[in-house]
C-alpha cells in the first residue's frame, strides 16, 4: 500500500516571496467594503453603548440634552436599583427559569429530531411545518386561553408555570435546528453504531451525542438566550415572585415616569450575564464538528 | 441445513416491491456476490440481512437461528460501508475497538485482536489517527478492520470499492480476495462491477428487479447463462445478441434452431473476423479499439447486425474497411423471444 501522507511537503516557499515582490494597494472595493462594515457595527453597538453609558450616570446628567459625553461615571444607580428590588431573585428567577427550560426541551427536541431526520416518513415534513407554523401565531393570539389555563392549574407566578410555557414556545426552533444539525450526519454512522451491537441508548450516547454536539450546544445556547430574553410571558404571567430580569426593567419603565440612568443601570444588569455568556460560547455557537468519515 | 438462509424475501416501500421473493442459500465460508444493474435492489437485499431495513414478509435462518426479527446489533453480522461510515470522533483504534467494547470484551483481549487486525491491514502506524487523517484506502481499511475484529457470523460488504479511484480498487479487490483466503469467513459483497463480482465470488447471485435471475459460480454464469439478461450482463465487451431474423444466412447455414422471433448470442472471443468475402456474413468496420493486448472489432453487418468480436492480436483494419465474420456454431447461445435460453453454446477457447 501506498502511503502518500509522509511525500507530499508542502511547497511554501514560493507563496509569500509572491506576495512580497508585488506589493498591492487596497483596492477601493475592500476601503468601502471595510468602511459600511465598520458604520453598520458602530449602528448596531450605538443603543448598547449608550445604554451602558447611561447606566453610569446621575439621572440629571441621563436627560441632559445635549447628550454629555463627558462623565465622572457613578455607581449610584447599581445601589439603588438593588436596594429597591432584588436584583438576585430575579436574576436567580431568569438563570433557573432559562437553564431549566432549556434542559427540557433538548431532552423533548433531540428525539424528535432524532426520528424525523433518520426515520423519515411521509409526514416528516409536514409535521415539522406545523410545528413551525405554531410560531407564526402572535403570542398575544393565545394569552387568555393560557392565561386562564396557568391560574387554574394554579401556576400564575411560578417558576414552573414559566418553565412549561419557554420550552413549549422554543420546542419547535429547538426541533428544527437539531433536525438539520443530524440531518448533517451520514446515517451510515449509526447503522455502522447498530451494526457493531450498539443499543438504541449506547447509539445515542456514544456516536449521536458526540457528533451532534455543536448541534446540541448551538440549539442549546440560542434557546437559553432566547428563554434568558423572553418578556411576553414573564410579564404577563409573573410578577414578585416568579418574575425574571424582564419584568425587573419593566418595573423601571412605567410607574413613577422614566428614570433613565436606573432603568439602564437595571437593563445593563439584566443584560450583563447573557452578553457575557454568549461571548465566551461564541467559539461553541459557530463551530461544529469536521466530519473526517465519509469519503 | 445452510448457514445462512434467506426464506422468500420480500420488501415492499409504500406500493412498491423491491425485493420480490427471494430464496437463497449460503454455506459457511462461502464468498457470495451480489451483482446487478442498479436499482435491481442488491443493497435492499443486503440491508434486509444486516436489519438496517425490516422485511415485510419471508424469514432469515444464521447458523439455526431464526434472525428474521432480531435488531441488527443482535444479529452478530459485520457490514462494510460503501461511504466507510467510520466514527469521525475516535481514533482508528476506537473505531476498530468500538464493537468488542460494546460486548464486554477485556481490555487486553480488545488491544490484542486490534493489533493483531492492524498488522493484517498494514494499519498499525495508524492506530492513533483519526478517520480525516487518511487516505480514501486506509479509511476503507479500517472499516474492515473494524468488521474483522469482531470475528461476526457474516460478512456484509456494501460496495465498498466504489468510491476508490481504479488502481486503488483492483489493489484492495485482491486484497480482499487475499483477506477471505486467509480468514475463510462467510461473506456477502454487494456491487454493480461484474469483474469484482467474477474475480471475489465462489458463487454469484444475479438480481434484476429485485428477483434473482441466476446463482452460480463466476464461470457458469459466463459459459451457461439462464437468459439474455445473464448472458448480457457477464462479460465484458457484453454478448452480442442479435435478432434471428437479421442473421438468416447464419442461422440456416448451420441449421441452427432458433425461433423465428428468437435471438442469437455470441461472445465477441467467439467471432473471427477475416478478408472480406470470407467467413458466413459480411460487413463493414464501424470501430476499431485497440487495447493492446486485445482489439475490439465493431462490425455493422449487410443484414443489418451491430456485432463487436474481440481478438487477441493488433489489427491493421479501420473503419470503413469491408470484412467477413466467422462464427463458431457451436459456441452459439439461442434464446426464444422471452430471453430464455433454448441452447447454451458450447465453451471454446478463442482460437485465434
Amino acid at each position: 500500500m501506498p502511503t502518500t501522507t509522509s511525500s507530499t511537503l508542502p511547497t511554501v516557499e514560493t507563496a509569500p516571496a509572491d506576495i512580497l515582490l508585488a506589493p498591492r494597494r487596497f483596492p477601493l472595493a475592500l476601503v468601502v467594503r471595510t468602511l459600511v462594515a465598520w458604520l453598520v457595527t458602530l449602528l448596531l453597538f450605538f443603543p448598547l453603548g449608550f445604554l451602558i453609558a447611561t447606566a453610569f450616570k446621575t439621572e440629571l446628567q441621563a436627560i441632559a440634552v445635549p447628550t454629555e459625553w463627558l462623565f465622572s461615571p457613578t455607581l449610584e444607580n447599581f445601589h439603588e436599583v438593588q436596594a429597591r428590588s432584588d436584583y438576585l431573585l430575579y436574576a436567580t428567577n431568569s438563570l433557573i427559569t432559562s437553564v431549566v427550560s432549556t434542559v427540557l426541551g433538548l431532552m423533548i427536541a433531540a428525539p424528535a429530531a432524532y426520528s424525523m431526520a433518520f426515520f423519515r416518513s411521509k409526514r416528516t415534513r409536514d409535521i415539522l411545518m406545523w410545528m413551525l407554523s405554531t410560531k407564526m401565531m402572535p403570542a398575544v393570539g393565545a394569552l387568555v386561553p393560557i392565561y386562564v389555563l396557568a391560574q387554574q392549574s394554579a401556576l400564575l407566578d411560578t417558576r414552573t408555570g414559566l418553565i412549561i410555557v419557554f420550552t413549549l414556545s422554543n420546542l419547535p426552533i429547538m426541533v428544527w435546528m437539531l433536525y438539520s444539525a443530524f440531518k448533517d450526519i451520514p446515517p451510515e454512522i449509526l447503522e455502522a453504531a447498530r451494526m457493531d451491537g450498539a443499543t438504541l441508548w449506547q447509539e445515542a450516547y456514544k456516536v449521536l451525542l458526540p457528533l451532534g454536539m455543536g448541534g446540541l450546544a448551538s440549539t442549546g445556547l440560542l434557546c437559553l438566550v432566547l428563554s434568558w430574553n423572553e418578556a411576553f410571558w414573564s410579564l404577563n404571567l409573573s410578577s414578585a415572585k416568579a418574575g425574571t430580569l424582564a419584568t425587573l426593567i419593566a418595573s423601571y419603565a412605567s410607574p413613577e415616569g422614566l428614570f433613565w440612568a436606573k432603568l439602564s443601570a437595571a437593563s445593563l444588569m439584566a443584560i450583563a450575564p447573557i452578553v457575557v455568556f454568549g461571548w465566551f460560547s461564541q467559539k461553541q455557537l459557530v463551530q461544529g464538528l469536521t466530519f473526517g468519515a465519509v469519503k | 441445513m445452510a448457514y445462512l438462509q434467506l426464506k422468500q424475501f420480500r420488501k415492499q416501500f409504500g406500493a412498491v416491491e423491491t425485493i420480490k421473493g427471494v430464496d437463497l442459500s449460503i454455506e459457511p465460508g462461502e464468498f457470495v456476490v451480489f451483482v446487478g444493474p442498479s436499482g435491481c435492489g442488491k443493497s435492499t437485499l443486503l440491508r434486509l440481512i444486516a436489519g438496517l431495513e425490516t422485511v415485510t414478509s419471508g424469514q432469515l435462518m444464521l447458523d439455526g437461528r431464526d434472525i428474521t426479527h432480531a435488531p441488527s446489533s443482535k444479529r452478530d453480522l459485520a457490514m462494510v460501508f460503501q461511504s466507510y461510515a467510520l466514527y469521525p470522533h475516535m481514533s482508528v483504534y476506537e473505531n476498530m475497538s468500538f464493537a468488542l467494547k460494546l460486548a464486554k470484551v477485556s481490555e487486553s483481549e480488545i488491544r490484542e485482536k486490534v493489533e493483531r487486525a492492524a498488522k493484517i491491514l498494514n494499519l498499525t502506524a495508524y492506530l492513533q489517527r483519526t478517520p480525516k487523517e487518511l487516505s480514501g484506502g486506509q479509511r476503507q481499511r479500517v472499516a474492515i478492520g473494524r468488521a474483522i475484529v469482531r470475528s461476526p457470523k457474516v460478512f456484509l460488504f456494501d460496495e465498498p470499492l466504489s468510491n476508490l479511484d481504479a488502481a486503488l480498487r483492483g489493489q484492495t479487490r485482491v486484497e480482499i480476495a487475499k483477506l477471505h483466503r486467509e480468514l475463510g469467513a462467510t461473506t456477502i459483497y454487494v456491487t454493480h462491477d461484474q469483474v469484482e463480482a467474477m474475480t471475489l465470488a465462489d458463487r454469484v447471485v444475479v438480481l434484476r428487479d429485485g428477483k434473482i435471475e441466476q446463482v452460480g459460480t463466476p464461470l457458469e454464469l459466463y459459459d451457461k447463462p439462464a437468459n439474455q439478461f445473464v448472458a448480457q450482463f457477464i462479460g465484458t465487451p457484453q454478448m452480442n445478441v442479435v435478432a434471428a431474423a437479421q442473421m438468416p444466412q447464419a442461422a440456416a447455414a448451420y441449421g441452427l434452431p432458433v425461433a423465428a422471433d428468437g435471438f442469437i448470442g455470441l461472445r465477441p472471443e467467439n467471432l473471427a473476423v477475416l478478408p472480406a468475402g470470407q467467413g458466413q456474413l459480411s460487413g463493414q468496420v464501424e470501430l476499431v479499439e485497440a487495447l493492446g493486448a486485445e482489439t475490439l472489432i465493431y462490425v455493422s453487418t449487410d443484414s443489418g447486425a451491430q456485432l463487436v468480436a474481440r481478438q487477441n492480436s493488433r489489427s491493421a483494419l479501420s473503419a470503413g474497411d469491408r470484412v467477413g465474420l466467422q462464427l463458431q456454431p457451436e459456441t452459439v447461445h439461442l434464446f426464444d423471444a422471452g430471453g430464455r435460453v433454448t441452447r447454451t453454446g458450447v465453451a471454446v477457447a478463442a482460437t485465434h
